[in-house]
């Protein structure tokens, strides 16, 4: 139990007292996972084999008539 | 697949790895200097050295945060651009992928947090064991990758499934000791090394050069300079053991690294050299312009022999009976046999007549190593970009030998207390921070451009592996990136600059 609270308070504390390069690197940090997730992945990256078949034998039959109609 | 699709989406991964690749080296070598300083402080208990560490680890935060999860859009993309491929290589990637997540998240993530919080929290032992797992955690983490990659290059421990058109992971540990994945994990991570330590040198040099915190600069620039001189004769090691296993698992490759176009008994290696651009594999043009050869090393080298046989690319393509090579038209006929096999067992399999399945998939296991040449018109499609691979190879090797000299240069300097006067050594400290980036860049390029045209060696080709989309809409993407990732290294390089400027104080 000691030891999750002092873990929790080195978190804690090292968070609170972080200079301003660590603030600002937390910052480009949580931009830069929101670009990726919330957009480029949500918007121009979306998993082709999911979102277009919708059993796994879908996709193996596509991915042989590929491979044997190039 | 449309000509400018393919190209796209290759151009779209090229440029996402190699700004991945700007950030991933540095962490690499940098924790581990990092490490070796917090273990000079914690043996020596001088706290010179504890302030010597926290600053390049500051650096190493910056460059860490700025980099983090640059990689995960090699994996959307894999899913997009390439999923066919994806499909394809399914399970052999998808073990590597979640060990490097999960220790990635607990060795990194963890141990990062003791490391820059809890210097006041922890003892000092335990503060230098978190650093040195930090090191090995960064280290370990970009294993995995690499033997994914390795497995592209030369896979191993794996069968194809022809009912899912998956390839299914037999023996994990033949796809972790494949021997092309140990040279790489091996060659790449030294080459981390090496940046981990120009950056090092050339930072301190500069503070030299502006007569700022001499001290603290002279001590770093000796951690750096020994763990760069160490790391760079160890990459020679594993180069040469590279080119060994490439010679066995991608001659063709190999061929086009050394512009051999005819094969030869004692095959000499082109120190340096002007190639002919005109030269082809089906002309008599000649190789070169010009070029420094160094006698029988290519087969010592590739066969560790100085008489052995080096085929060339003109053997690998038109085959050479005399040394057993097969042409490639004979590889493009069974190639053939494989995919119309694996279409006819597929058809049978649906009608549910079984023993014309088993006649047909036992045609297409006899031919399944060469199912990739199936797809290709002309022998000639196998011939990789001769000029980019040659050239990338040879500045590689180049700038190799060059930072074995420049970190000599820097440890008998340091150790004749003259370093400090040597200001073009100093200058040429500080000038090759890029160029190890450059060489490991290069590295990329021989690897990646050297085994094309193919994603899977021998049985996937880069034209086979795309996904059906609108290359106007990778075109975007690509440009996309292009911006997100100059914006990320704009910040990084201000940010880092601003700290450098701060110095360890």
């Amino acid at each position: 139990m000691r030891f999750f609270k002092d873990a929790w308070r080195l978190y804690y504390d090292g968070f609170k007292n972080m200079g301003p390069v660590g603030k600002k690197l937390w910052l480009i940090i949580l931009i830069k996972l929101f670009i990726m997730f919330a957009i480029l992945r949500l918007f121009f990256f979306p998993d082709v084999m999911k979102t277009e078949f919708s059993s796994d034998r879908e996709r193996s039959e596509h991915i042989i008539n590929e491979i044997t109609n190039p | 697949m449309e000509e400018a699709l393919v190209d796209w989406s290759r151009a779209q991964f090229a440029l996402t790895a190699i700004y991945h690749w700007l950030f991933v080296p540095l962490t690499l070598g940098l924790s581990f200097i990092m490490a070796i300083m917090e273990t000079i402080y914690v043996k020596t208990g001088n706290i010179r050295w504890k302030k010597t560490t926290q600053f390049w680890m500051t650096l190493f935060g910056i460059n860490f945060a700025i980099g983090v999860a640059t990689g995960i859009i090699l994996e959307f993309e894999f899913g997009t651009n390439w999923s066919n491929y994806s499909w394809f290589v399914g399970d052999i990637f998808g073990a590597p992928l979640a060990i490097e997540g999960i220790m990635a998240f607990f060795l990194e993530s963890a141990f990062l947090a003791v490391m820059f919080f809890g210097w006041e929290r922890v003892s000092k032992k335990f503060h230098l064991t978190a650093t040195w797992l930090v090191a090995l955690g960064s280290n370990l983490s970009a294993l995995w990758i690499l033997v994914a990659n390795a497995w592209m290059q030369h896979p191993v421990g794996m069968s194809f499934n022809p009912d899912t058109a998956r390839n299914e992971m037999g023996d994990f540990w033949d796809v972790l000791f494949n021997p092309t994945a140990i040279d790489k994990f091996l060659h790449t991570i030294s080459s981390g090394y090496v940046i981990g330590s120009l950056f090092v040198i050339g930072i301190s040099a500069w503070y030299i050069l502006k007569n700022r915190h001499i001290k603290f600069a002279r001590h770093s620039m000796l951690v750096g300079a020994i763990f760069g001189i160490v790391s760079s004769l160890f990459i020679v090691l594993t180069g040469d053991s590279s080119g060994h296993h490439v010679a066995r698992t991608q001659p063709m490759k190999l061929a086009a690294m050394e512009g051999l176009y005819k094969g030869k008994e004692g095959a000499n290696l082109v120190a340096f050299g002007v190639l002919n651009p005109d030269k082809e594999v089906h002309n008599d043009e000649e190789a070169f312009h010009f070029k420094i050869s160094i006698p029988r090393l290519l087969s010592l080298l590739a066969e560790r022999d100085m008489d052995a046989y080096v085929p060339g690319m003109e053997d690998l393509v038109y085959g050479n009976d005399q040394y057993n090579i097969p042409s490639t038209q004979s590889r493009m006929a069974k190639g053939q046999k494989a995919l119309k096999a694996l279409k006819k067992y597929n058809e049978a399999s649906k009608a549910q007549n079984d023993s014309l399945a088993a006649l047909h998939i036992g045609t297409f296991e006899d031919n399944y190593r060469h199912m990739g040449y199936g797809y290709f018109e002309e022998p000639e499609e196998t011939v990789p970009p001769v000029g980019l691979t040659f050239y990338s190879f040879h500045f590689m090797v180049i700038l190799g030998f060059y930072f074995v000299l420049l970190f000599a240069l820097v440890i008998w300097s340091h150790l004749n207390d003259t370093l400090v006067k040597k200001r073009y050594l100093l200058k040429m400290a500080l000038w090759s921070i890029p160029l190890g980036y450059l060489a490991s860049i290069l590295g990329w390029v021989v690897s990646e451009v050297g085994r094309q045209p193919w994603t899977i060696q021998d049985l996937l080709p880069v034209s086979i592996s795309t996904s059906h989309l609108n290359a106007a809409n990778v075109q975007f993407t690509f440009w996309l990136f292009a911006g997100i990732f100059t914006i990320l290294l704009i910040a990084e390089v201000s940010i880092m600059t601003r700290q450098i400027k701060t110095g360890p104080n």
